[in-house]
């Protein structure tokens, strides 16, 4: 199936294809971002380390990502843990509910999160940017700690509660320990989603910018592209690193739960 | 007392147990997602006056989402994008898909998967950005082709249109499609392949007839999970569309953060999600054949 092989190479090259991109114009010396590169330069290295907005901006994101990814991180081990051990009535539609962020294009969840948070009365800022990213991070979360939770062997539990713990007891000496890796590998996840975020992030942060929308707002000045490309290569180091430790530890946990490695994130 | 002692039962019951366990994220869930959705659907029967909603219902705000030749026209287009987006993204996710599934060894896979997902973690904004690049005037593909002597003036049809929107749109879902179809041919059991083959059928009939129709419930979900966001997709229209790429996100956008009019953005957005919702399930139904199979 040689075909077949060199297909997915070329196909492979086509999703890359931006990403290495991104260092070489962040390098190149001219402002224009076309070909053919004229220089090397770390200029635009250095004007980023000397934009205080883009410092805001990052700090910004930095706060709503954490907390979005503890947030939904919390709310996803309580709906993973009632998903995967408990039938009860209703639980077909709460959780196509609270699933319902993967399938809604994100400008529908930021409008009508506009809508309401506007009619109660609320000033946005960052921290309704953090109740738009809970909503859409929880169901990512979810699917990883159902893994987490399904890989889970019940006797372990079962025999915690013959020896005499409590409920949560067990659920603290027995459960978290093993779904550790799973909550860490959904913190990182919950976490990149709501760095990465632009929509809800752009509808409802008001006066306080996220990465994102500084970074949209910059596209429009061509003078400042060579420097957001460079703030986009930092950006993809940075998250390759984060997708590296997230799949060790998922594979980690894994390999403690016994179970069979399946791949991926979904 | 009755009462009392079955609601006890009750509340010690698995049921209410997985109930309260659920609850936070439920609460959580209906507040900010089935409370705002309620809110946009009210919004759009109502009428917007200067500064303020008028609280009378009508149905204006329809009228003029679809009846308005630009809103229908902008509709039927993000429906056609949406639609090639699907099928290009389908169609050329399916034998990636393919060829992990079956090729590479299962030690492997993982890794491969890895590489496959690891671009669309990066920056959406810089990655749609740079397909501007890659597709410009002075760009990639033109200055490529025009050193190759393949063509003599950059090409202008590939920017600032429809083409371009489908192209780059087809680059950020490609994950979303690939992943569904490897679950689903993962779970193919072998021996029905063999089984085929001993039976005297073709490589290609037993695709055709084994393969693909057990991989069908992974084709209908990359399908959906393609074709719904991408029909609301803000930002790539809007950086690499042009005037004539642009879709239904960019009328909603505009009509709530630049005209300030939230009944006729409210329809739009109702609009565009009852069409999505249709669409859907009509696609659903169609294939009802192959979701029946079990796995």
């Amino acid at each position: 199936m040689r075909g077949l092989r060199v297909y997915t190479i070329f196909y492979l090259i086509f999703l890359y294809a931006p990403i290495i991109l991104l260092p070489l114009f962040a390098f190149n010396a001219s402002t224009i971002i076309a070909f053919p590169l004229s220089g090397f330069t770390t200029e635009w290295f250095a004007e980023l380390w000397a934009a205080p907005a883009m410092h805001q901006a990052l700090r910004n994101s930095l706060i709503i990502a954490v907390s979005s990814a503890v947030l939904a991180t919390c709310l996803g081990i309580f709906a993973a843990r009632a998903a995967t051990r408990f039938t009860f009535p209703g639980k077909g539609p709460i959780m196509g509910l609270i699933m319902l962020p993967l399938v809604l294009p994100e400008i529908i969840v930021a409008v009508s999160l506009l809508v309401v948070l506007l009619g109660v009365g609320i000033n946005l800022g960052m921290w309704t940017v953090i109740l738009g990213h809970v909503l859409i991070c929880t169901p990512f979360s979810i699917a990883i700690l159902n893994s987490a939770f399904l890989s889970l062997d019940g006797s372990l539990e079962e025999a915690a509660y013959d020896l005499g713990e409590t409920r949560w007891s067990t659920f603290r000496l027995i459960t978290l320990p093993l779904i550790m890796p799973g909550i860490i590998s959904s913190l990182l996840i919950s976490f990149t989603i709501s760095l990465d975020e632009f929509i809800i992030a752009f509808f409802l942060t008001g006066t306080e910018p996220t990465l994102p929308v500084y970074i949209w707002s910059q596209l429009r000045f061509p003078t400042k592209i060579p420097s957001i490309m460079a703030l986009g290569t930092i950006l993809v180091a940075l998250s390759i690193v984060l997708l590296i430790i997230a799949e060790y530890y998922r594979r980690l946990g894994v390999r403690k739960t016994g179970g069979k490695d399946t791949g991926g994130f979904l | 007392m009755d009462a009392r002692t079955r609601w006890g039962r009750f509340s010690r019951s698995e049921a209410a147990t997985g109930l309260k366990l659920i609850s936070p994220t439920a609460l959580y869930a209906l507040i900010m997602l089935a409370v705002p959705l309620a809110a946009i659907v009210a919004y759009s029967f109502l009428t917007d006056g200067y500064l303020e909603i008028i609280w009378t219902p009508t149905l204006e705000n329809y009228a003029e989402a679809w009846g308005d030749p630009l809103y229908r026209q902008v509709m039927l287009r993000s429906l056609m994008v949406a639609g090639l987006v699907t099928l290009a993204t389908v169609l050329l996710a399916f034998p990636v898909a393919y060829y992990v599934s079956f090729y590479v060894r299962p030690g492997r896979k993982s890794l491969w998967l890895f590489l496959i997902t690891i671009p669309f973690w990066t920056s959406y904004l810089i990655r749609v950005f740079l397909w501007k690049v890659i597709l410009g005037f002075n760009g990639v593909v033109n200055s490529s082709l025009m050193g190759l002597g393949i063509i003599d003036e950059p090409l202008t049809f590939i920017l600032y249109n429809v083409n371009a929107v489908v192209i780059t749109l087809a680059h950020a879902y490609a994950p979303f499609a690939i992943l569904p179809i490897f679950v689903a041919l993962e779970k193919i059991d072998r021996s029905l392949l063999e089984a085929s083959r001993d039976l005297g059928e073709s490589t290609f009939m037993t695709f055709w007839r084994v393969t693909l129709p057990l991989a069908m419930p992974g084709v209908v979900a990359a399908v959906l999970i393609v074709f719904i966001p991408t029909i609301g997709d803000y930002v790539t229209p809007q950086l690499v569309g042009g005037p004539e790429g642009r879709m239904i996100a960019n009328a909603i956008q505009l009509q709530y953060l630049r005209l300030d009019n939230y009944p006729l953005g409210s329809a739009l957005a109702v609009s565009a999600m009852l069409i999505v919702t249709a669409v859907s399930l009509i696609f659903v139904f169609l294939n009802r054949r192959f979701l029946r199979v079990k796995q």
